[in-house]
């Protein structure tokens, strides 16, 4: 049972970062690869700064902050250096890798025996991972909430169009590139932020925990699209969420199989691409029964 | 007294083509005043898109001032010319954002050009509104405000796109061959619903198109365009009078 509940608890922690990913991928319609580094940039940082005696919930700030600043960095690249946002991206990304080195000092760093956010006094009085459950879910709420409101503004609204029609948000005033620098912040933001509590949830950051992070961030956005077909821009944020969960719980359901946690790269990939393929299969094979029934009713 | 609402003085375009400079444009002169509708004909690459993209500030001018409203504005950029400018383009999907729906899109275009802060766009609110103006779409566009406009058709995502950029009055209204990829009959009922918007509103009005009988049919003035210059310049009188055979020569 606990396996399960652990999965929950990832699975919210990791939907921040899905959230995050949504911003960039889906409305404004380009993958951000700065994600990898951003993520573990989070998570340096956060846990760092508690080695340093930084209180959890300001080192939890400042991850979210990092993640805002690499962003920042992505979109300056992109826009003022007019350069296509894949490769700054992937510039960043690897820049990032060092950047992370420094501030830990070493490749990894252990929280071990410090006080953390899921280490208080209240989530131990709690049954294991329930505590990281719920706090889990409220962190969740809080961004999914402020995003829902952000995106019913006047400014989300003109950062919804920038992504869906640049030209036509240019004709109405709106400056795409600077929709393009406050996503790729906002969207880092979360990620840093996600990196952070992961980091501080598993006890630990890794300077290669970034890796394949874009793939769990696409999955979970992918799933979240394929179980819940047709929903509304909010909805959607609430969708990713869920699907980084059913993303968990696949990777749960697969390790139970014998895997080994080391061929978990490439059962993510495999399920990414496996999220993508398998509903249009299904829609041919809609479509053939389709036919099928359609010419055995005019016999 | 009439107020100049347009006025190119001097406007030239020059690109660099590999190693040849290209002249595109060269000492247009061109005022219009509050209220004229200009249409603007010429042959394909005759210049009247790069007229266009350089009023809108889609392309920078090598030479000269274009003023709207007063203001100088050939070095601004096309987002800061959006609170003087509105524009309805060729191809029915690049003037709406196709994810959204139309109610979103006709409140995103009710602030035109404004800075976007973070106030609620508060669509419920404003639903009536939209209701009534889009009511004036011949073809059941007010039924379908809570459509994505990827779903509806071109004349409708036209007719929106006109009604967006006409929601706030603009100093000019730019129509770019915006009839050109609709079915006669779509066309047509577009073009009365710009004639009507644009006099009931006195706006300030330049199009460009290929037909020929909108050219004549449609507003106070008419522009020729050829090899870059305004070769011609008909208004009042001297345009009712004219006919298809007159605008030919410049086809020749």
């Amino acid at each position: 049972m606990g396996v399960w509940i652990s999965a929950i608890s990832q699975g919210l922690l990791f939907g921040i970062m899905g959230i995050g990913l949504f911003l960039t991928f889906r409305i404004l319609d380009f993958p951000d690869m700065t994600v990898e580094g951003t993520f573990p940039f989070g998570a340096a940082v956060a846990v760092t700064a508690i080695a340093h005696g930084v209180s959890p919930i300001i080192a939890t700030i400042l991850a979210a902050l990092a993640g805002m600043v690499a962003g920042l960095i992505t979109g300056l690249l992109a826009t003022k250096g007019h350069m296509p946002l894949l490769l700054a991206g992937i510039l960043v990304m690897t820049a990032l890798y060092s950047v992370n080195l420094r501030i830990m000092g070493q490749s990894n760093l252990s929280l071990l025996g410090m006080k953390n956010l899921f280490t208080g006094k209240w989530m131990n009085s709690m049954p294991p991972y329930i505590g990281s459950v719920i706090f889990g879910f409220i962190v969740v709420t809080i961004v999914v909430a402020l995003l829902m409101v952000f995106l019913n503004t006047r400014l989300g609204q003109g950062f919804i169009a920038a992504g869906d029609n640049r030209n036509m948000a240019r004709s109405l005033g709106i400056n795409p590139d600077h929709m393009q620098v406050l996503g790729l912040v906002v969207g880092n933001g979360l990620i840093g932020l996600s990196g952070g509590l992961v980091a501080q949830s598993d006890g630990y950051a890794d300077v290669s925990m970034g890796v394949g992070v874009i793939v769990i961030g696409l999955a979970a956005i992918i799933i979240g699209e394929v179980l819940f077909g047709e929903l509304t821009l909010s909805q959607r944020l609430i969708a990713v969420v869920l699907g980084s969960i059913v993303y968990r719980f696949v990777i749960v359901i697969v390790l139970d199989l014998g895997f080994s946690a080391d061929d978990l790269k490439l059962v993510s990939a495999v399920v990414l691409a496996l999220s993508i393929i398998l509903p249009q299969l299904n829609d041919r094979f809609r479509l053939k029964r389709t036919l099928r029934k359609g010419v055995s009713s005019d016999d | 007294m009439t107020n100049t609402q347009l006025e190119l003085k001097d406007v030239a375009v020059n690109v660099v083509a590999g190693h040849e400079v290209k002249t595109l444009l060269s000492n247009i002169n061109l005022k219009l005043d509050q209220g004229d509708f200009a249409t603007v004909i010429g042959t394909n690459g005759a210049g009247k898109s790069t007229m266009f993209n350089a009023i809108a500030g889609d392309l920078e001018i090598t030479h000269g001032t274009i003023h709207i409203a007063g203001q100088r504005v050939d070095r601004e950029s096309p987002e800061k010319r959006a609170r003087l400018i509105a524009r309805v383009f060729q191809d029915p999907k690049m003037g709406t954002a196709p994810r959204m729906t139309v109610a979103e899109n006709l409140a995103l275009a009710s602030h035109r050009g404004e800075r976007l802060g973070l106030k609620s766009r508060a669509l419920r609110a404003q639903m009536a509104r939209f209701k009534a103006i889009t009511a004036l779409a011949p073809n059941g566009l007010d039924e379908a405000l809570n459509k994505p406009t990827e779903e509806l058709s071109g004349g409708q995502r036209q007719a929106l796109s006109l009604l967006m950029a006409t929601m706030r009055n603009p100093e000019l209204l730019m129509l770019d061959e915006h009839t050109a990829a609709l079915d006669p009959h779509t066309s047509q009922a577009v073009m009365e619903l710009t004639q009507r918007i644009v006099a009931e509103n006195h706006l300030t009005c330049l199009m460009v198109t290929h037909q020929m009988d909108d050219a004549l049919n449609y507003g106070n003035r008419l522009i020729v365009v050829d090899a870059g210059h305004i070769v011609a310049d008909y208004s009042g009188d001297e345009k009712q009078q004219l006919s298809r055979a007159d605008l030919l020569q410049y086809f020749a």
